[in-house]
């Protein structure tokens, strides 16, 4: 088989001793494609990512690029590229003397290097400061340059081990924006490992869940988000209740699915309306990102948690009217 | 598309065989320079006729003097580790924990000592205590007590650093918490802090023991005609009676006292990295107060009594002749002294010890370089990674060798055939060589081992074949402190003595060598010539490793 197929991953298995890292995987990523790797620390994402690299000796199974196998080809001859979460920048070459780097390994000639680097400066949006000591700089500064850098060589496929990880919160927003554009508008093929979901979502055409060595689910983020695989899969999004169809129906609720499937609920499931078709007691409300928290002891249900637009004033005890999100997020059958 | 089942690490094999190959030249190396000289020592003790015969060790441990050589041996180290250490707490407080102009000077002069030749701190002691010297009323001359001043003259810096390179970085709160509690200044720091600091104090104490067991310049010097340790009765053994059965037998014993006290600061060293809390030091150190005074008072007598005394009456000592004072000891380092003690001028000496550093320094920082470069690899395969700590083992082993037992180990091995190089002019210098790979190896290791494993991966990835990844990562942080490991190497070589007295040739003499010649020839000409020498090749050392500090560049491990 040749032709442009991308990355193949096939039943792949790394070990350490007696720990079973990555589990028979077997993953495949387009030419073009953004594919995010989610899962928990620990899951063994980031070893799956090293092996296609190279990094990492593999136990069992095959990394492929458009159909050629690459057991035989060592990690300097693979053409991907590869940003860890902290950058680990050459601290004794300044910006563009990083982001150089691998364009004189791949022997470009002087004039040829220097439009390059300056092209890829102005695209991580630090034009004309390739002559900073990359210790003078941010930490978000720094990742961009990590990012030219992998980026400088053209990578045939582009290795994220949780780029944005080590960022404070307002700048990992930011940048997930900056690189999600970035990647798109090179065209970059992309493995990206993150336990961020809204990362994950943000950056990838498709996301494949992760948990103790194996794959759970590999689908598009809006599939993954509304019809996750399992409970697992719904938990690690972040879903925390989980409610037979039949049971809501009987509680008042209009959903529009098969009898015998579950609704998973997060606290953003279930809004206060006036005139919702579920009743429910307030228990408690905290205010939060925004809006109101409550727990409620819906009838016929339980105890769950709302969300309510505002600081909304109310009483423990208050009776309120709640209703379901139109798309509920759907498992197939009984949780 | 292949399915395979097998371990995938053929990108590996390449990289692997070039840090084998990297790794047999100092295997071969320390094999022909250390394994067999040891080696030969242990068979000339316990083989007699092609036959195991442990007759020999009966024998010498059956003597009298055999016992009291020991014996002394332990307790002229015990003694000197006992008291640098307590001399040496009070020093680690002041000059760590608290805050005062000139700190930064009088912790460079405190290590001065540490750097100076072994021959040279015998002879500025014996200036100072021989009759006529400033504290010749003491009577001190040639007695025990003078070797234990001398070695802790030595060794006070290595408590003084050790110690207070963990006090300055520990975090106040646990003893102010105690205080807070109600415990009195002396009783949080004997509950609290003293029990943080065991294993910086554990660790310098096995050092200085080791240094002390194994002094021999010193000894030798400032010992009268009957003070033996195991190392000086090695020397004796072989040089005077030709006894090398005896010798051999003794350094076995050293052999066995040395390789206890590696493993006693290699337990220390692994306990020390537990979990203490540690502050940046700019934090921790306060200014000077007035409960401070009792640990100043101590510091200051050290400084001033041990420390600068005898170098203050070396440089005196060296401008004093017989018609008052003058260069008339430096002038006279151009002739053989009087009544022809030398075979050759003290200036040729030099020139020799020169030559012969810098061929030593050349092989010491090549092996080192070589053997730093092999242990500071992280294979990921566990069979790579097992073979790796063997070897690290294996070049850690004459970490701590006694430059004696190398020096008589050579006079077994290298003198004679398959491989004589009696008179090679490259015997000296590999056996200097092999004193100072060690220290080449702590200078170097550290640097590139705490270089992250992940910048070899990010260079690889980006097109790096094995050789451009060392040249990218590796070659620049090696380059920073190179010049460390140089000058170390030089100026242990410069002032080498136990290796080489075994070695020297009379009419081809170090430097070291001829001070300690001149010392044993009667005449005050003689000993004012050793003393201006001795001047000479404590300020050439001095220089040297002040140089090469300049080299070292600060680096903190994760952004190398």
């Amino acid at each position: 088989m040749t032709g442009p197929q991308g990355l193949g991953v096939r039943d792949l298995s790394v070990t350490f001793g007696q720990t079973q890292a990555v589990d028979h995987v077997s993953l495949d990523v387009a030419p073009g494609e953004v594919v995010a790797l989610l899962g928990p620390s620990g899951c063994g994402k980031s070893s799956l990512l090293r092996a296609v690299a190279g990094l990492e000796p593999t136990r069992a199974g095959a990394v492929s690029w458009d159909g050629d196998d690459l057991a035989d080809v060592p990690v300097h001859r693979r053409g991907f590229g590869l940003m860890f979460q902290d950058g680990q920048l050459f601290a004794h070459r300044d910006a563009a003397g990083n982001v150089e780097f691998g364009l004189r390994m791949a022997g470009l000639a002087k004039p040829e290097r220097r439009r390059r680097v300056g092209e890829l400066l102005e695209l991580v949006g630090l034009d004309g400061q390739g002559r900073r000591s990359v210790a003078t700089m941010s930490g978000g500064e720094q990742q961009r340059v990590a990012l030219a850098r992998a980026l400088a060589p053209r990578p045939r496929l582009l290795l994220l081990d949780e780029p944005l990880s080590s960022l404070d919160r307002a700048l990992r927003e930011r940048l997930t924006g900056d690189l999600h554009r970035i990647l798109r508008r090179t065209g970059t093929t992309a493995l990206y490992v993150t336990h961020d979901h809204d990362e994950a979502f943000a950056m990838a055409h498709r996301v494949a869940v992760m948990a103790a060595g194996r794959l759970l689910q590999v689908a598009e983020p809006r599939q993954i988000w509304q019809r996750p695989a399992d409970e697992s899969v719904a938990r690690f999004l972040g879903y925390r209740w989980f409610v037979g169809v039949r049971a809501l129906r009987a509680a008042g609720a209009d959903v529009d699915a098969a009898d015998d499937a579950t609704v998973a609920l997060r606290a953003d499931s279930l809004r206060l309306s006036a005139g919702g078709p579920l009743k429910a007691v307030v228990l408690d409300a905290s205010f939060s990102r925004g809006g109101t928290t409550l727990r409620v002891d819906v009838e016929g249900l339980g105890e769950l948690e709302a969300r309510a637009f505002g600081a909304t004033e109310l009483a423990p005890d208050a009776v309120v009217a709640l209703s379901l999100e139109p798309e509920v997020a759907l498992l197939p059958g009984a949780v | 598309m292949t399915v395979a089942l097998r371990t995938r690490a053929a990108s590996r094999v390449g990289p692997t065989a070039a840090v084998v190959l990297v790794g047999l030249v100092p295997l071969a190396f320390l094999a022909v320079f250390f394994g067999w000289p040891v080696a030969a020592i242990v068979a000339r003790g316990v083989v007699a006729d092609g036959t195991l015969d442990l007759s020999g060790f009966t024998e010498v441990l059956a003597r009298e003097r055999t016992w009291e050589v020991v014996g002394r041996t332990l307790a002229q180290a015990s003694a000197g580790t006992a008291l640098a250490v307590l001399l040496g707490m009070p020093g680690a407080y002041v000059l760590y924990r608290c805050r005062f102009p000139g700190r930064g000077a009088v912790r460079a002069f405190v290590t001065v000592p540490f750097v100076l030749p072994t021959v040279v701190v015998g002879v500025a002691f014996r200036g100072l205590l021989v009759e006529g010297g400033w504290w010749g009323f003491l009577g001190l001359d040639g007695t025990f007590t003078a070797v234990v001043a001398a070695l802790v003259f030595f060794n006070y810096c290595v408590v003084v650093r050790t110690v207070g390179a963990l006090w300055s970085r520990l975090d106040p709160r646990a003893e102010q918490a105690a205080r807070a509690l109600g415990a009195s200044p002396l009783r949080a720091f004997w509950s609290v802090t003293l029990p943080s600091l065991a294993p910086a104090i554990a660790s310098a104490a096995s050092i200085v023991f080791l240094f002390c067991a194994t002094a021999f310049g010193t000894v030798l010097v400032l010992g009268g005609p009957g003070y033996g340790t195991v190392e000086t009765e090695i020397y004796q053994q072989t040089v005077t009676f030709l006894d090398l059965r005896t010798a051999a037998v003794l350094s076995v014993l050293q052999l066995l006292v040395v390789t206890g006290c590696l493993l006693a600061a290699a337990v220390s060293r692994r306990r020390r990295e537990s979990a203490l809390r540690l502050q940046s030091e700019s934090t921790v150190d306060h200014r000077l107060r007035r409960g401070d005074l009792p640990a100043v008072a101590v510091t200051v007598a050290v400084v001033l009594g041990l420390l600068v005394a005898p170098l203050v009456s070396l440089v005196a000592g060296s401008l004093r002749t017989a018609d008052g004072w003058g260069w008339g000891n430096y002038t006279a380092l151009s002739t053989t002294g009087s009544h022809d003690a030398l075979e050759a001028t003290v200036w040729e000496a030099a020139l020799n010890s020169v030559r012969i550093a810098v061929d030593a320094t050349l092989i010491a920082v090549t092996i080192g370089v070589l053997i730093c470069i092999v242990c500071s690899r992280r294979p990921r395969r566990p069979a790579a990674r097992r073979t790796l700590s063997a070897f690290d083992a294996l070049f850690m082993l004459p970490l701590g060798v006694s430059a004696v037992t190398v020096g008589f180990g050579f006079l077994l091995t290298l003198n004679r055939p398959p491989l004589d190089l009696r008179s090679s002019v490259v015997l000296i210098p590999i056996a200097q060589a092999v004193v100072a790979i060690p220290l080449v190896i702590r200078t170097l290791l550290p640097v590139l081992r705490a270089i992250d494993e992940r910048q070899r991966e990010v260079a690889g990835v980006l097109g790096a074949g094995p050789a451009r990844v060392f040249a990218a990562v590796d070659l620049p942080v090696l380059g920073r402190s190179l010049g460390l490991a140089v000058g170390f190497a030089f100026a242990v070589s410069l002032g080498e003595f136990g290796a080489t007295s075994f070695l020297s040739q009379p009419d081809r003499p170090t430097l070291p060598v001829v001070i300690v010649r001149l010392i044993g020839r009667p005449g005050v000409d003689n000993l004012g010539m050793a003393l201006a020498a001795s001047v000479v090749l404590a300020a050439t050392t001095v220089v040297v490793i002040g140089l090469a500090e300049r080299f070292r560049i600060q680096t903190a491990g994760a952004d190398l």
